[in-house]
C-alpha cells in the first residue's frame, strides 16, 4: 500500500466495526497522546531554557520569569491529568467490563469523562498561557491567591479549569464502582458485601489467616478479578484526591472572586502550614496512592495476560493492595520535612517510617510479577513483554530515589533540587507509568481496534528503544545536577549547570522524538479517516466487550 | 561512617545510587533475556520469598537508622530546642526582599549557629549553596503568626565544620517576582553571604 492510501485509510482498520465502549476508549487515548506531546513540548522549552544563554536558542521570551514559570505551573496539569489521568481511566473504562464481563455502566458519562478532562485541562493551560498564570502545581498557600503578582482573572479560568477535571474524574469514579457493583452477568447472585469484600482486598487477607490458621479458604474464587481489585482500590484514594482538589480550588476560588470585586479576603486567616498539610494529604494520594496501585494492579494483569497463568501468590498480593491503601493514606509528611513548624514526630512515623513501607510494598509487586512472568517461560519478547520490562525498570529505579530522600538527613539537602522531579518523579512517570500504560495499550491494541495490524514493527522498537534511554537519560542527568545542587523550581541564567541541562535536554529530545514515531505509527495504522471516525457517533452502542483474557496469551506462548 | 557536610555525604550518594541504578538495569535486562531463552536457565542465586521480604524491611528502615547516625544534622534538628548555639541569626522576608539579614557573617570553624527566618507574606525558602553551586543545607520559610501575631519561626541549626564562603537562596518558588522581569538574575540571591574560617582543608578544627 502507498504512503498516502496508508495514512488516509490505515492498515485495516475500520471505525465504523467499533462499538460503543471500543469508540470511548479510543477517543480519550487519542487526546491522551495529544497531551503527552504537547506535555514533551513544554519540558523540553524549560529544559533549554536550564542549558543557559551560551547554548539556549529559543527565543528570549521564554526565559522571562512570567512566561517560564507559566509553562512549569501548566506542565504537571497538562501531563498527570490532561495525558495520564485520560489514558489510565480510558484503559479501565474499558478493562472492567472486559475483565468483569459486564457492561460499562455509562457510555455517555465516560464521553463526559474525557470531555470535561480535556476541557479542563485545556482551560489552565489557556489561564497560564494567556494570563501567565503561575502558582505551580504546588498552590503554596497564599500564592495562588496572591493578586500583585498573577491576574485574578487568570487565577479564576485557572481554577475552573482544573475544577472540570476533578468533576471528570468524579466522573470516571461513579462509572467504575457502578461498573463494579451492577449485579448482572457472573455478579448476578453477588452480594454488594461480597463485592466491597473483595474490592478492598480483604478477602485475600482472610484466606491468608485461614491458611495460617489451619482452615479452608474463606474464598476460592473472588468475586472480583485482582486487576479488577488494584482499580478498586486505587479509585477510592482517587476520590479523596478529587475532593481535595477541589477543596483547595473552591478555597482559591473563593479569594480571587472576592479580590475582582473589589473586596479582597485576608490570606493570613489560612495558615499556611496546615494548608500544606490538606493539601499535601491529598496530592500525595495520586503519587503515592493510585499511581503505585493502579501501576501493581497494571502489572499483575499484563503478567497474567502475557503468560495465560495465574498470578504468583495471588492472595499475598490481593492484601497488599489493601495495606498500600493504609499506607498511601499516612505518608504525606515526607513532602514537609523541610518546614521545621511540622512536628518531629509526624516527620519520623509519617514522613519516614510508614514511607519506607512503599519500598515493601512496591517491592513485592516487582517480585509478582516477575515471577509469574519467571514460571512461564519460555515467552516471547512481544512489544508488550518489553514495555512492562521497561516498567519494571523505572519504577525499580524510581521508587528507591525517593526513598532515600525521605529521611530527614538526606532531606536537608536534597528537598526542592532536581533529584525528586527527574531522578524520582520523571522516571517513575515517563518510564515506570508510561511503559507499563504502553504494555497494557500494545496487549488492548487488537481487541480495542478489532485486530488492527500496526503499521510498522520496527517502529514500535525504535519507539521503545528511544523513549526507554532518553527517559532514563534525561532523569539521570537531571538527577545529577540535583545533586549538585540545582534547584527544581528555580530560573537559572548564568549557565550554572550547563553540561548536565545539554544532556538531560539531548535524552528529552529522545523522548519527543520517540512520540512522534509512536504517534506516526499510530496514524499509519488507523488512517486520517479512521481518526475521524473514532470520533463520529457508534452505529453499535454494546458497552462491553466479550473476547475472553485467556486468549490474549495464547499470542504469547513460544 | 560519619558525613562531616552535605558534600562527603553527596558524593557517597552519586557512587552507591549509580551503582545500584547499574544494578537493578542490568538484573531486569538479564531477566528478559532469559525469558525468552527455551533451555532451561539455572538462576544464579535463588532468592526465598521472605528472605527478600526481610531485605526490604532492612533497607527501609536501616537506611533511616544509617543516616541517624552517619549524618550529624539529623539529631541536632530533632534536640535543637535543647542546644544552646554558638550565635544566632534571625531576620525575614517581604515582598521578595530579606528584612534586617546582616550584611555578612562570619563563622568560626565547629561553631554551632541558629538561623531563624520568619515571612510576612509567601512560602519560601532558606538556603546555603557552595560557589561552586552545590547545597549545604535548606529549609522552607512558611508565613503566618501565633495567636498574639508573632511570626512563627522557621528555625535551623547548623554546625560549620569546612571552610568556605556561601551564598543565600531563596530554595522555594514565590513567584515570578522573585526574579527580574527581562533578565530573569534571581533578586533573592545574597551573594558570598556567610565565610567559615579556621577549619583544617580537609575539614575539622584547626
Amino acid at each position: 500500500m502507498s504512503f498516502m492510501k496508508n495514512l488516509v485509510n490505515g492498515t485495516n482498520f475500520d471505525a465504523d466495526s467499533l462499538n460503543a465502549l471500543q469508540k470511548v476508549t479510543l477517543r480519550a487515548v487519542v487526546m491522551s497522546f495529544l497531551f503527552f506531546g504537547l506535555v514533551a513540548i513544554e519540558g523540553m522549552i524549560m529544559k533549554i531554557v536550564q542549558t543557559g544563554p551560551a547554548v539556549n536558542p529559543l527565543p528570549e521570551m521564554f526565559s522571562h520569569p512570567a512566561h517560564y514559570f507559566s509553562i512549569m505551573t501548566v506542565h504537571p496539569i497538562v501531563g498527570i491529568f490532561g495525558s495520564t489521568y485520560q489514558l489510565v481511566f480510558a484503559a479501565f473504562m474499558f478493562l472492567v467490563p472486559f475483565l468483569t464481563k459486564k457492561p460499562l455502566y455509562s457510555v455517555k458519562l465516560a464521553n463526559a469523562v474525557w470531555l470535561l478532562i480535556t476541557i479542563g485541562t485545556a482551560l489552565a493551560w489557556i489561564a497560564a498561557f494567556v494570563w501567565q498564570y503561575a502558582p505551580l502545581y504546588t498552590l503554596y498557600w497564599p500564592l495562588p491567591a496572591d493578586t500583585e503578582q498573577f491576574s485574578a482573572i487568570g487565577g479564576i479560568v485557572f481554577i475552573i479549569g482544573v475544577a472540570l477535571i476533578m468533576v471528570g474524574t468524579l466522573g470516571f469514579i461513579y462509572n467504575i464502582y457502578a461498573t463494579i457493583f451492577q449485579r448482572v452477568g457472573v455478579h448476578k447472585d453477588k452480594t454488594t458485601k461480597e463485592l466491597l469484600i473483595s474490592g478492598f482486598g480483604i478477602d485475600g487477607m482472610l484466606n491468608l489467616w485461614h491458611k495460617l490458621t489451619g482452615k479452608p479458604p474463606y474464598s476460592k474464587e473472588p468475586a472480583l478479578a485482582l486487576p479488577v481489585v488494584a482499580i478498586f482500590r486505587g479509585t477510592v484514594d482517587t476520590f479523596l484526591d478529587a475532593i481535595v482538589i477541589l477543596g483547595a480550588g473552591i478555597l482559591v476560588l473563593v479569594y480571587l472572586l472576592f479580590d475582582a470585586g473589589g473586596h479582597p479576603l485576608n490570606v493570613a486567616a489560612i495558615d499556611a502550614l496546615l494548608y500544606k498539610n490538606y493539601f499535601w494529604w491529598g496530592l500525595d494520594l495520586v503519587a503515592d496512592g493510585l499511581v503505585l496501585i493502579y501501576v501493581a494492579g497494571s502489572w499483575y494483569l499484563l503478567a497474567t495476560l502475557i503468560t495465560g497463568q495465574k498470578l504468583f501468590m495471588e492472595n499475598v498480593a490481593r492484601a497488599a493492595l489493601m495495606l498500600e491503601l493504609l499506607v498511601s493514606w499516612m505518608v504525606w509528611s515526607h513532602h514537609l520535612l523541610a518546614d521545621q513548624g511540622q512536628p518531629e514526630m509526624m516527620k519520623l512515623i509519617s514522613g519516614e517510617m510508614v514511607t519506607a513501607f512503599e519500598l515493601l510494598t512496591q517491592g513485592l509487586a516487582l517480585f509478582i510479577t516477575l515471577v509469574t512472568l519467571w514460571k512461564a517461560r519460555p515467552l516471547k519478547m512481544t512489544m508488550e513483554l518489553k514495555y512492562l520490562l521497561g516498567g519494571l525498570v523505572g519504577f525499580g529505579l524510581a521508587v528507591p530515589a525517593a526513598i532515600i530522600q525521605a529521611d530527614m538527613g538526606m532531606n536537608r539537602v536534597l528537598h526542592n533540587t532536581q533529584w525528586i522531579i527527574m531522578a524520582h518523579v520523571h522516571i517513575a512517570l515517563i518510564v515506570g507509568l508510561y511503559m507499563t500504560l504502553y504494555s497494557a495499550l500494545y496487549v488492548l491494541w487488537p481487541i480495542v481496534t478489532n485486530n488492527t495490524k500496526m503499521y510498522s514493527s520496527k517502529l514500535s522498537n525504535i519507539h521503545f528503544w528511544m523513549y526507554l534511554i532518553g527517559g532514563i537519560g534525561m532523569g539521570a542527568f537531571g538527577g545529577m545536577a540535583g545533586l549538585d545542587g540545582m534547584l527544581r523550581r528555580h530560573l537559572y541564567v548564568h549557565n550554572e549547570f550547563s553540561t548536565l541541562m545539554t544532556l538531560a535536554a539531548i535524552c528529552g529530545s529522545m523522548v519527543l522524538i520517540a512520540w512522534f514515531i509512536f504517534l506516526f505509527n499510530i496514524v499509519m495504522s488507523v488512517g486520517i479517516k479512521g481518526l475521524i471516525g473514532i470520533f463520529l457517533p457508534a452505529k453499535d452502542k454494546t458497552a462491553s466487550y466479550g473476547i475472553e483474557p485467556e486468549v490474549i496469551a495464547e499470542n504469547h506462548k513460544e | 561512617m560519619k558525613f562531616s557536610n552535605s558534600a562527603e555525604l553527596l558524593s557517597f550518594h552519586w557512587v552507591a545510587y549509580s551503582i545500584y541504578a547499574l544494578l537493578i538495569i542490568s538484573v531486569i535486562a538479564w531477566f528478559g533475556y532469559n525469558l525468552t531463552r527455551k533451555e532451561k536457565v539455572k538462576s544464579i542465586i535463588r532468592i526465598p520469598f521472605y528472605g527478600y521480604i526481610g531485605f526490604l524491611v532492612i533497607a527501609g528502615v536501616g537506611h533511616h537508622i544509617f543516616t541517624y547516625n552517619a549524618i550529624p544534622w539529623v539529631s541536632q534538628d530533632i534536640t535543637r530546642h535543647n542546644i544552646k548555639p554558638d550565635a544566632s541569626y534571625e531576620f525575614s522576608i517581604k515582598n521578595h526582599k530579606w528584612i534586617d539579614m546582616p550584611k555578612h557573617v562570619t563563622v568560626q570553624c565547629g561553631q554551632t549557629i541558629r538561623f531563624n527566618v520568619t515571612s510576612h507574606d509567601l512560602v519560601y525558602g532558606f538556603g546555603l549553596f557552595r560557589q561552586d553551586g552545590s547545597m549545604v543545607m535548606q529549609m522552607q520559610v512558611n508565613p503566618g503568626t501565633d495567636v498574639n501575631g508573632i511570626l512563627e519561626p522557621n528555625d535551623i541549626l547548623w554546625t560549620f565544620n569546612h571552610n568556605g564562603v556561601f551564598d543565600v537562596l531563596s530554595t522555594e518558588y514565590s513567584g515570578p517576582d522573585a526574579y527580574d522581569k527581562h533578565t530573569g538574575k534571581d533578586l533573592m540571591k545574597v551573594e558570598k553571604w556567610l565565610t567559615v574560617v579556621g577549619c583544617k582543608d580537609n575539614g575539622g578544627k584547626k
